[in-house]
């Protein structure tokens, strides 16, 4: 194996967190240099990580490709194991395409109280961490880069949020934090009931597939890591910290929150907790099932209260997740790849909301839909324009990226796999169905609201401007994605079903 | 088999359209006409390559069908396919006819508009996925068109946006459509579940040779029935089509008359085995459901003044004989076909003429109409061709059409055929009274009305030579060839049936009659509307959209959701926020570092959501930090303990 197999999702992951460290030598009077660094060093990630994709080999099926499996923490154990599949694969490149358009983002918009060099710094560091967890294959190496993602956030929220950023940035990370705990717990339980003793995702997956975990210690592992992996995702009722979170972060944070974060919790479930855990993950599937159903109606209904535009993309958030939990509760190759495709459509679209939502606010200086009041595509066409082509998108539109992650979700949900009760799961497929009604009743509504009709006294004479250069530039890779996704979905079940199908054998699935 | 000949480019017709869409939004505005070039040039080209499609099976030419692979998920396989047969070829011919006519006629329509260039772009958005549903060969393309013309039609309708009845219209249109769309998705998941193909030939062969339980048929027909409703728009899901009216008139013609919402009908009919071998009790359904709303729809167009709502709930209607005559069997479906090919001439063109009447007295009100046929003479004399097709007058495309439904019916399903020849005579009836309050009688209207330009009136004589044109192609006497292209067998016997013709035309002429004596001299008050609680049944719409809306939409969409959010603020966030308060009450009293390892983990926990008030201390307290700490010690403990277990 070559020393870039080797090395190249390392070099990419810690890219940025040298980017951070070279930044933070940076003199703070150098703001230009810093935007620059920020731009350079995501841009370099990012390239690095396309050329991974391009040199991924998408013939080969499940296995890991880019591995590095070496000596790390002997003494507990813990090795540096990293590699790649075709289920990390999308999450990876997606982190770092939202983490460089999020840096683009910031050559024109730091929010305040400015400290440019700061607020990338942290951008980076969240970035090492995201994309860390996609490709780690070690619990504790996993677990480090999942607790790295909190800090970061957690400053980005509690510095550069909005008035009711403290609350919120300790909503986050405590909530969040109290899911780890639990898991690392579960993960710890792995550690000891395998034999020997093993951090090692692969051969934890080898030992829960052939049996090797009791049931009943199955069943108290599971809960332990589902309560780290539904807090994150989040599921409801676990959802809670999620709009506050949302609603105070920064532009750039919350289109991370929603674009990767988030998704780190349903990617640990189709990692961890389903490989390791086949039997616990079919006695738990229904009630994820019906958590899932929940959360799509509820948010649903919780989306159309809302009067905070920003506050309501976040719920909308917890219906999509809902979705794509959905899909992994079936337990079916199908669901599992609805799952993956909804998590990477979910951090497009959503990602662009936020973006939308982000650059309203920086005209108008208020979220509040009442005081927006209409008349946005006559006051600014383009920005209008794409938020309402990125609402439609989002409310599942075929052709667009949105469609197939919920459509093959609620497919798997009217045949799920054999062990689970069919007539159950095709209620929770009802559910989701009156959910997609509901989802595009309150995104329609929202437009009907905020773009729509004319442009109120108070904004006529405000000389507000439309979507600028720097935006365009940040915005427009999302908005091909979404096309591109929508028209073509095999860019993403293409890479992924193998790697699932994989999965799903060692699964008995 | 015979070479596919011009059969292999169907595709091609449906591709065009969406090559115009980008054409036309990166680059209409800067040719001349502000970008309705591509649009009419594509739909043009698509409409010559159709004669060229229809052409093959003209001569006699046999079925073609054609895929790539698109992606494959699990165990599925999806394709992007073709299959062209002679139904096909008179669907492109349909569309492709009334799409270039409304293209045209749109020129001068819409001249000036200030988003003129964004509407050609979204008319061809539409065209393209209206023939992506026809020439589909499987199911998740067909849907992929079928929610794209509903996006289409949303926006559309919503044209005009800057008014708030406009956009409402265009929520109302798509949330009902969209509620009819999600069992149809449950219903193609039964099939292709059922199947393991999204082939509609294949499952239809596999359902024919009966591979399938006859419950699993019966509800996927059942379920895809109601995608059916919800896009052409039958009871109860019909409340939508009136309130579409809101857009352009040339939307109306093309979207809400001809295509769109005869897709469901076009469904019913390709899946058409599915729903023969479901069980007898859902084709009954089926008939119920479109014998109701044919009548029912009709009397509705009695007491409208808007003249485009007039024609809208006769477009309910007349899909509801097709909907209905799907009930009786492969003669009931060929003659639906065949009205939705005469239906889609000849209400074309009864929507264009509403257009140029409307664009001459800026009003959709026929009290501020009248007296129109002397300033208007191609507009009124094109409209009463529709009229009078549309009524069912012989020798026009409504007749034959309709005398073949009717002949249909007759043969066993009597019910039926009493409904549809009552609404007859209905359907004759109102559509007299609209011409006779349009075009006769003194004007009551404002300004000078002229007649429409070229551009517009230019399409009305094209579709009313197909109006008075194509329904020859169904008459016995010419040998039925329609039948002969769409089914390539000889046509199950509908004959011509003699007292069917002349009971049809009797209510036909009836309904003129009454209207002519009606409404031959000017009237104070309207007489439909002084038919006291009858009347006021019909203007209150039967009282469904106050159902709907006070009964669904405001509790929900106010209601219920307050009160969901509300337990999200107060019982779920309250259970945060209840355990962070007793976290820091409890940890007040107890000193977290004496005690036991447990204990601490308990603490932790509690703590975990100790931020109630206070808060910008923790933060910069450092406190979080310390409290990290104290829950991984307390973790690392607990689980050697619970590994022991």
């Amino acid at each position: 194996m070559s020393g870039w197999e080797r090395s190249a999702i390392s070099i990419a992951t810690f890219l940025p967190l040298v980017g951070a460290v070279v930044i933070a030598f940076v003199p703070k009077e150098k703001e230009r240099a810093v935007r620059s660094l920020g731009i350079l060093f995501t841009g370099a990630a990012l390239a690095v990580a396309v050329a991974i994709a391009i040199g991924f080999d998408y013939g080969s099926g499940g296995g890991l490709q880019f591995e590095l499996d070496t000596r790390w923490i002997p003494v507990i154990g813990a090795r540096y194991h990293v590699g790649i599949d075709g289920i990390s694969l999308p999450l990876y490149v997606l982190t770092f395409l939202l983490s460089f358009l999020c840096a683009v983002y910031t050559w024109r918009f730091v929010p305040e109280p400015g400290k440019t060099k700061a607020f990338l710094a942290l951008q980076l560091l969240l970035e090492t961490g995201m994309a860390g967890t996609f490709i780690a294959f070690d619990l504790v190496l996993f677990f480090i880069f999942w607790e790295l993602v909190l800090v970061p956030m957690y400053f980005l929220i509690g510095i550069w949020g909005s008035a009711n950023r403290e609350y919120a940035a300790i909503k986050f990370f405590l909530y969040t934090l109290f899911g780890s705990v639990f898991m690392l717990l579960g993960f710890l339980g792995m550690y000891f009931r395998a034999d020997p003793h093993t951090f090692d995702i692969l051969k934890l997956q080898a030992v829960g597939s052939s049996g090797g975990f009791s049931h009943t210690f199955q069943l108290v592992a599971f809960a332990g890591v589902f309560l780290g992996f539904a807090i994150k995702v989040p599921m409801w009722p676990f959802h809670t910290w999620l709009p506050d979170a949302h609603t105070e972060a920064p532009t750039v944070g919350s289109v991370l929150l929603a674009g990767i974060l988030l998704k780190m919790g349903t990617y640990g479930f189709v990692r961890i907790a389903l490989p390791v855990l086949p039997y616990a993950a079919q006695k738990y599937a229904p009630w994820i099932g019906l958590l899932a159903a929940i959360a799509i109606v509820y948010a649903a209904l919780a989306c159309l209260a809302q009067r905070d535009l920003k506050r309501l993309i976040a719920f909308s958030s917890v219906g999509h997740m809902g979705f794509v939990m959905l899909g992994i509760a079936t337990l079916t190759p199908i669901g599992i790849n609805a799952a993956i495709f909804g998590m990477v459509a979910h951090g497009l679209i959503t990602g662009m909301l936020f973006f939308c939502v982000g650059s309203v606010y920086d005209r108008y200086h208020t979220r509040q839909i009442a005081d927006l009041g209409g008349g946005l595509m006559q006051k600014l066409p383009y920005l209008g324009g794409v938020f309402a082509f990125v609402a439609i998108a989002s409310l599942g539109l075929p052709g667009l990226a949105g469609f197939w992650g919920e459509v093959m979700a609620l497919l798997s949900s009217y045949n799920p796999a054999g062990v689970l009760n069919t007539g159950l799961f095709r209620g929770f497929m009802v559910a989701g169905g009156v959910g997609t009604v509901l989802t595009a009743g309150y995104f329609l509504w929202m437009l009907q609201r905020v773009n729509m009709g004319t442009v109120p006294e108070k904004w006529k004479e405000a000389a507000l401007p439309d979507v600028l250069a720097v935006e365009w530039v940040s915005w427009v890779p999302l908005l091909i994605g979404i096309v591109a996704l929508g028209v073509f979905p095999r860019i993403v079940f293409g890479v992924t079903d193998g790697a699932v199908r994989g999965l799903m054998h060692l699964f008995g699935g | 088999m015979t070479s596919p000949g011009f059969a292999k480019y169907a595709w091609v017709v449906a591709a065009l359209p969406i090559a115009s869409a980008g054409l036309t939004l990166f680059f209409g505005k800067r040719t001349p006409g502000r970008g309705w070039i591509y649009g009419v040039l594509t739909v043009g080209a698509g409409f010559v390559l159709s004669l060229l499609v229809l052409w093959h099976f003209v001569q006699g030419g046999g079925v073609y069908a054609s895929s790539v692979d698109w992606f494959r998920v699990g165990p599925l396989r999806f394709e992007i396919g073709q299959y062209v047969d002679g139904l096909t070829a008179v669907m492109l011919i349909v569309v492709t006819t009334v799409s270039l006519c409304v293209h045209v006629y749109s020129i001068g329509y819409m001249h000036g508009d200030q988003r003129f260039t964004w509407f050609y772009v979204v008319l061809s958005i539409f065209t393209f996925a209206m023939l992506t549903v026809v020439v589909s060969d499987n199911l998740f393309q067909l849907l992929v068109g079928w929610e794209i013309m509903g996006i289409c039609s949303y926006l559309l309708i919503g044209h005009w946006w800057e008014e708030h009845v406009n956009s409402s219209a265009a929520i109302k249109a798509f949330i009902t459509t969209k509620t009819g769309d999600v069992p149809f998705l449950f219903g193609i998941f039964v099939l292709v579940v059922a199947t393991g193909t999204t082939n509609i030939h294949q499952i239809g062969e596999l359902v024919g040779a009966g591979d399938l339980s006859r419950g699993v048929v019966s509800a996927a027909a059942l379920l895809l029935f109601g995608g059916a409703i919800g896009k052409s728009a039958q009871f109860p899901l019909h409340v939508w089509l009136p309130d579409a009216m809101q857009g352009p008139t040339p939307v109306s013609a093309l979207i809400h008359a001809a295509t769109m919402v005869a897709a469901g009908v076009y469904l019913v009919g390709r899946l058409f085995e599915v729903c023969v071998h479901a069980d007898p009790w859902v084709l009954q359904v089926v008939g119920i459901v479109g014998g109701i709303t044919a009548l029912g729809a009709a009397l509705l167009g009695l007491v409208q003044d808007d003249i485009k709502r007039v024609l809208a709930y006769s477009t309910i209607s007349q899909l509801a004989y097709m909907v209905s005559l799907m009930s009786a069997g492969p003669a009931g479906r060929n003659a639906a076909f065949f009205h939705l090919f005469t239906h889609a001439f000849f209400k074309a063109l009864l929507f264009l003429g509403s257009g140029a009447v409307i664009h001459a007295v800026h009003s959709n009100n026929m009290s501020e109409m009248g007296g129109l046929r002397k300033p208007m003479p191609i507009t009124f004399w094109t409209f009463v061709i529709g009229s009078a097709a549309l009524a069912g007058i012989p020798p026009l495309a409504g007749f034959w059409s309709k005398d073949e439904l009717l002949a249909s019916a007759s043969k066993g399903h009597e019910v039926v055929f009493v409904v549809l020849l009552l609404t007859a005579l209905v359907t004759a009836f109102y559509t007299t009274r609209m011409v006779m309050l349009t075009f006769f009688g003194e004007y009551r209207g404002h300004g000078h009305p002229h007649e429409a330009p070229a551009s517009m009136t230019g399409p009305l004589v094209a579709l009313a030579a197909g109006t008075v044109g194509v329904g020859f192609l169904g008459a016995s006497f010419a040998h039925a060839v329609f039948f002969k292209w769409v089914f390539f067998e000889e046509p199950e016997a509908i004959r011509f049936v003699p007292w069917v013709a002349a009971l049809s035309t009797g209510a036909a002429l009836l309904g003129v009659l009454v209207g002519v004596a009606v409404y031959g001299r000017a009237r104070e008050r309207d007489p439909m509307l002084a038919m006291g609680p009858f009347t006021t049944l019909l203007v209150r719409k039967y009282f469904m959209d106050d159902l709907y809306m006070k009964g669904i939409v405001l509790p929900v969409r106010d209601k219920v959701s307050a009160f969901v959010y509300w337990t999200n603020q107060n019982v779920l966030d309250g259970i945060v926020n209840g355990a962070a308060r007793l976290a820091r009450w409890f940890s007040r009293g107890v000193n977290g570092f004496d005690r036991t390892v447990v204990d601490g983990a308990v603490n932790g926990v509690a703590q975990t959501a100790g931020f109630t008030g206070g808060l910008l201390r923790y933060l910069q307290s450092g406190n979080v930090q310390r409290y990290a700490a104290l829950l991984f010690a307390g973790v690392v403990v607990l689980a050697v303990i619970f590994t022991r277990v």
